[in-house]
């Protein structure tokens, strides 16, 4: 029966693990990427070494999210090549990722256990069973992100932070090479914040490369060493220091930017959030206090 | 009359030992297969494709074959036309089974007005009747309950993937073209199966009532599954009953049993009932 079946129904092994160290682990080269009809990015050149921790900021609809389907593999590119270890992003199955949580049904009758194990599902193969050691490489994901005492449990019943937490120990036990998380502290109880934090701290040191993105700069500039600033083009890469400076964010965030000059310094107030619908409201109807608008985050310089 | 006698008594008859056969492989796979309609939110598509295999069930029976051939290809073919009508994405999934529900069972009911006896073999059709089972229809029933409860066991974790999580499928590069329309020819085999016990018209809650009250009483799959499995075949085996005793027809009986079992489960479910839910806040007050 097997013959009868598309080659890659079978996991190769090896296959997550790139040959050359030097050889990029993400690179794209003059990427165009249209999402539901409308151009999401446009000419996106860069390339990112093995083992790089990237956050990804930008507004809304600045294509964060389009990049990472574009990396994952999941959407094709309109325009240009993209490249996950030297494979093209369709021959690459070890992208990791967590899902956004709206895309999930909760009420799903899975374990936090059994969630873990899809992970391993592409290496354990098609019409076999998951064995010992796949067993052992989901007990010790839940381990890595302080997880395996509630390994029964249904995915309903546990906190945001610890679902996140789950979602991560998959893409551990899926051996991945190339983590893709979205907002992965935003909201979280503190000890998931911690755990998710000193995970990312481990991949470092496995040279595992992470992108993550975020709305708060705050969080970019203080965990990560490279910061990737997007509005449909690429406005930006390199560390904070470099990226994250008035002219760029101005460039990216345009309106949503404020700028407040003090004594102190320059003060950057950059709306990041939800919807655009209240900023006429403060241009129509002037409140007599000026409120800061929601989710704003600041930088001094 | 004792118990036993009570239970034995029916199955002197060979039409009822052959139905209730029939209503306990119907009640196993189709329950069984049900778990993956409600999670995938399918049950619509369940019951179109029930009405869109009437042409093939008319077809098979005016040609002499076995109903259940005719229903099965119908079955296939409407699947891959649904799938590949909503696969691009320009018709909604809902709007594409509307369509393809509407216009296949349309064509059944006029291809079987042009043969005398019209509205009897409507009826049967579409309210089926477990007693007129066959041994033949047995084990026709028997060899496709055998291949869909294989196919699921074989691709039990890369449709579980699918329903859950299809980003994951595609990440992982599983075949998931392929494995959405297995999905879609193992409803079909189901339905083909449970046909002749419940009908057209009621087939849907064979695919979806015991997978519910299931889903209120576990939390994992391979529970789910076994626990819809027995309630649908103990409300098809009591459905039976019922309409040897109180002599109503078999199908909708063993619906109504279904129904039951699910309202029970709906209040009293020992954590996700409502009456516990109601209760809970209370007892923690007070």
């Amino acid at each position: 029966m097997k013959q009868f079946l598309p080659d890659n129904l079978h996991s190769e092994a090896g296959r997550c693990l790139p040959s050359d160290p030097t050889m990029p682990s993400v690179q794209l080269r003059q990427v165009t990427a249209t999402y539901e009809g409308v151009t999401a990015l446009e000419n996106i050149t860069f390339d990112l070494a093995q083992g790089d921790q990237v956050a990804v900021v930008g507004p809304n609809g600045a294509g964060k999210s389009t990049l990472f389907t574009l990396i994952a593999g999941t959407l094709a590119p309109v325009q240009g090549t993209v490249n996950i270890y030297g494979s093209g992003a369709q021959g690459h199955r070890c992208v990791g990722y967590v899902p956004q949580r709206n895309r999930i049904d909760w009420k799903f009758p899975v374990t936090v256990a059994d969630v873990v194990m899809m992970g391993r599902v592409g290496r354990i193969g098609l019409f076999r069973w998951p064995r010992r050691q796949d067993r052992e490489m989901v007990a010790q994901a839940l381990e890595r992100v302080h997880m395996h005492d509630l390994a029964r449990r249904q995915i309903g019943e546990l906190s945001g932070g610890q679902q996140q937490r789950v979602f991560l120990a998959r893409a551990l036990a899926q051996e991945a090479n190339l983590l893709l998380l979205d907002e992965p502290l935003t909201g979280l109880d503190l000890p998931s914040q911690e755990a998710i934090l000193d995970l990312l701290a481990q991949l470092r040191q496995q040279g595992v490369t992470v992108l993550v993105a975020t709305h708060n700069l705050n969080q970019a500039a203080s965990h990560f060493a490279k910061v990737l600033l997007l509005n449909r083009r690429l406005i930006g890469l390199g560390t904070p220091q470099e990226v994250l400076t008035p002219s760029l964010l101005s460039q990216a965030y345009g309106s949503q930017l404020h700028i407040i000059r003090s004594t102190q310094g320059d003060l950057l107030l950059a709306d990041t959030c939800c919807d655009e619908s209240h900023v006429p409201y403060f241009e129509e109807q002037p409140l007599p206090i000026p409120k800061p608008a929601p989710a704003t985050e600041s930088i001094f310089s | 009359m004792s118990g036993l006698d009570w239970l034995l008594e029916p199955l002197h008859y060979g039409f009822m030992m052959r139905g209730l056969l029939a209503s306990m492989m119907v009640g196993i796979i189709c329950s069984t297969l049900g778990v993956y309609v409600i999670l995938q939110g399918m049950a619509f598509f369940g019951d179109a494709l029930a009405h869109a295999i009437l042409p093939g069930i008319v077809l098979a029976y005016l040609l002499g074959w076995p109903l259940a051939v005719g229903a099965l290809i119908f079955g296939i073919l409407t699947s891959i036309g649904i799938g590949a009508l909503s696969h691009k994405g320009e018709i909604r999934e809902d709007t594409a089974i509307g369509i393809v529900f509407a216009g296949s069972f349309a064509l059944g009911v006029a291809m079987l007005s042009t043969v005398g006896g019209y509205a009897v073999d409507l009826a049967h059709i579409l309210f089926g009747d477990v007693l007129a089972v066959s041994v033949q229809d047995l084990w026709v029933m028997f060899g496709l309950s055998v291949c869909v409860l294989l196919i699921v066991l074989l691709f039990y974790k890369e449709l579980l993937v699918l329903i859950f999580d299809p980003v994951l499928a595609k990440v992982l590069r599983l075949p998931t073209t392929f494995l959405r329309y297995l999905l879609l020819i193992l409803i079909a085999l189901t339905i083909v199966i449970a046909l002749q016990t419940v009908g057209i018209a009621l087939v849907l809650a064979m695919l979806v009532t015991p997978a519910a009250t299931a889903q209120l009483l576990t939390r994992r799959i391979p529970s789910m599954m076994l626990v819809s499995a027995i309630c649908g075949m103990a409300a098809n085996v009591i459905g039976l009953y019922l309409s040897y005793y109180v002599n109503i027809a078999s199908g909708p009986a063993m619906v109504l049993v279904a129904t039951l079992f699910f309202m029970l489960a709906f209040l009293f479910a020992p954590e996700r009932g409502l009456v516990i839910q109601k209760w809970k806040p209370r007892l923690q007050q007070g």
